[in-house]
């Protein structure tokens, strides 16, 4: 039997596996595995910074500056490369405790001065896009041959699909996430946060540590999503990845995930990821109709999955009403 | 509340003087900056300019304003200005005067506007959530309108909107000033400002006490949408086109920002619009500092975060703050109630 707790994310997938059949039938060539694995790789950055947002939004906040964090790592790595030596490996651990550090600096600005969330990551955003700027104004080519081996490592699927690293590493992402989420101390923390901060504070959830290590989380993995998207497209370019901080909480809603806190799932963002990410491929496929009509598409998305949470919230809290209303423990 | 004089120059005190010390940089930069001259029928300087290109993020922040008071917030405007200048340079391209052009303009930030509204009031989705909807699709609904090119356009009536001037006076900076004054009589002349910091303070509390804020709340979204969509016409007049991609193109944040800049609580509740149009000034000042210091362009950003961060943690008191302890350490510990009647106190420095 479905718990109605599950009903979103049953939702989500319900949609995508319908749009999914809806495209193969038009276009039967969707099915192949070639399409699967572009999926995949072409939203790898987005899901990876995805999983990070919905640890945010779980808590009740928002982070706006993945995608400048993203743009910084990616003309972080492009310059060290040209202008040093250093190997790539020990790029990617700096460039990830940078963010990692940058990430847990907004979520103890957050915690200890109480500011909005909304408003310290708006900052926090215009300082990562800022110094990406300063960085290089340029695209910068990435040329290491320890780029071209990280980007020929594949699985070739029958059929010709080649499942690439990065695709991988996002599925890895979101195993890990799910398991942080729900098998964890701190995730259940996260949850409690979202519930209300006051009730875990007296439930004695570490507010400080939690939040703190929510926006690192968020940081090190839209730092993360930085390496991969430097890998996708080998260069750094500062006004990359404008605007993906709303594709990211987008995905999250579209996933399932309440936006007001304490309720989703990470499972659904991969499908709030994958409905995108279809959009955007039956458009290709289409040929005719312009790359804007995904953002109108999204945003009707998006709008149909916050009217549902709101049914759902709406039928939930009635049926409490009901149920403490009878003395009825339910 | 701010309306008799000393207590309106009370309020704003601190961000006259932050606007004084970053036009004081500016003048250290550039010695000639305050000079304004007479030439062709209208006035030149650099102090002129600031209150020109200011003039889109002033007109949204004074709907801004509005809506952050009670307790929302409109990430949608950036997108609106895009269809606005995408519905204006359409109606003049299929050979409307600029009149029904303005019109029909206004109309579409007015229909987007009630959408936000409703969705809020209605619906009752978080204001960030429910705007951000808009905010996502609005420049696709744009870019639908122009048919995916930027719409450009030759009429005069139109261009004067955004380039022309009133009196010597550049037409956008008669434009935000009379509705920045507008607004202020508006909300300050009658009980409508108070109803909606009543609003913004405890939503619950202002309907039981006689008030109607779904209407409320639906017209100020509704104000937030016009106010957008009269920017997005005097950005697309000025540029003579109307660009779908990047018209308004993050206002929406440097708007928010002069809200709280003016020192307006994120949290809802007293309002000041004269101060947020003094955000808006200060914000234009400091992008003028950084042209005409000479430094490179990519500094913009970094100075920008940085003062906002400055400004934040000034206005993170320590006052909110004791307040806030002695209330969560007290037998009725409800910080999450505390909160807004603690923000109002830190305004008034």
């Amino acid at each position: 039997m479905i718990r109605s707790t599950h009903l979103p994310l049953m939702v989500t997938l319900a949609t995508f596996v319908l749009a999914y059949a809806l495209c193969a039938s038009q276009y039967p060539a969707m099915l192949s595995t070639r399409v699967v694995a572009n999926l995949l790789t072409d939203n790898a950055f987005l899901g990876i910074v995805a999983v990070g947002m919905t640890f945010v939004i779980l808590s009740g906040g928002i982070d706006l500056s993945v995608g400048s964090v993203i743009a910084f790592t990616g003309v972080f790595l492009a310059v060290i490369l040209r202008d040093t030596s250093i190997h790539p490996l020990a790029a990617f651990a700096l460039v990830l405790a940078l963010t990692t550090g940058f990430g847990a600096a907004m979520g103890a600005t957050i915690h200890y001065l109480e500011m909005p969330p909304f408003i310290v990551t708006l900052a926090g955003m215009f300082l990562a896009r800022g110094a990406a700027y300063v960085l290089s104004t340029d695209s910068v080519p990435i040329t290491h041959e320890f780029y071209d081996t990280l980007q020929d490592i594949y699985y070739k699927a029958p059929g010709g699909g080649r499942f690439r690293l990065i695709g991988g590493l996002m599925l890895l992402t979101f195993i890990a996430g799910a398991l942080i989420a729900h098998r964890t101390r701190f995730g259940q923390n996260v949850y409690a946060l979202g519930g209300g901060a006051q009730t875990a504070r007296l439930m004695g959830v570490p507010l400080a540590s939690t939040t703190v290590g929510i926006y690192a989380i968020s940081g090190g993995l839209a730092g993360l999503a930085g390496i991969v998207f430097s890998l996708y497209t080998s260069a750094g370019y500062s006004l990359a990845t404008v605007g993906v901080e709303l594709d990211a909480i987008a995905a999250v809603v579209i996933g399932g995930t309440l936006l007001s806190g304490g309720y989703g799932f990470v499972a659904g963002t991969f499908f709030g990821i994958l409905i995108m990410g279809l959009i955007q491929t039956y458009i290709v496929f289409d040929g005719t109709l312009s790359s804007w009509w995904t953002k109108i598409v999204i945003g009707a998305l998006l709008f149909a999955f916050i009217l549902l949470q709101k049914g759902l919230t709406w039928a939930t809290t009635t049926r409490r009403k009901r149920a403490t209303g009878s003395a009825q423990p339910s | 509340m701010a309306t008799t004089t000393p207590s309106l120059l009370k309020r704003i005190t601190p961000q006259l003087i932050i606007l004084a010390v970053v036009l004081g940089l500016n003048l250290l930069v550039f010695p000639d900056f305050f000079d304004v001259s007479f030439r062709n029928g209208r006035i030149f300087g650099n102090l002129v300019d600031v209150f020109n290109r200011g003039a889109p993020v002033a007109l949204l922040c004074i709907g801004m304003t509005l809506v952050i008071a009670t307790k929302g917030i409109d990430l949608s405007v950036g997108a609106v200005m895009a269809i606005a200048g995408a519905t204006a340079a359409s109606l003049v391209t299929d050979g409307h005067g600029w009149g029904t052009a303005l019109i029909g303009a206004l109309a579409t930030g007015a229909l987007c506007g009630a959408w936000n509204g409703v969705l809020v009031a209605v619906l009752r989705i978080q204001p960030i959530v429910a705007t951000l909807v808009l905010m996502v699709a609005g420049r696709g609904i744009a870019q639908l309108i122009t048919e995916g090119t930027i719409l450009t356009f030759n009429n005069e009536g139109l261009i004067r909107l955004g380039a022309g001037t009133v009196l010597g006076i550049p037409t956008p900076i008669v434009i935000w000033l009379a509705l920045g004054t507008l607004a202020t009589l508006a909300v300050r002349r009658t009980a409508l400002g108070m109803l909606i910091e009543a609003i913004g303070v405890n939503e619950a509390s202002s309907r039981l006490a006689g008030i109607n804020s779904r209407v409320l709340l639906i017209c100020v979204y509704l104000a937030s949408g016009l106010c957008a969509a009269l920017a997005g016409v005097i950005v697309a007049a000025d540029i003579k086109g109307a660009d779908a991609n990047n018209a308004g193109l993050w206002l929406e944040l440097d708007a928010i920002l002069a809200v709280v800049i003016g020192g307006n609580s994120l949290l809802g509740g007293r309002f000041s619009i004269v101060a947020s149009l003094i955000g808006a000034l200060i914000i234009q000042s400091v992008n003028s500092v950084i042209l005409l210091s000479g430094m490179p362009p990519e500094f913009n950003l970094v100075i920008k975060a940085i003062l906002i961060l400055a400004i934040l943690v000034i206005q993170s008191p320590k006052i909110g703050h004791l307040i806030y302890m002695l209330r969560a350490s007290g037998p009725e510990s409800l910080p999450e109630r505390a909160r807004p009647s603690a923000a109002p106190k830190e305004d008034a420095p």
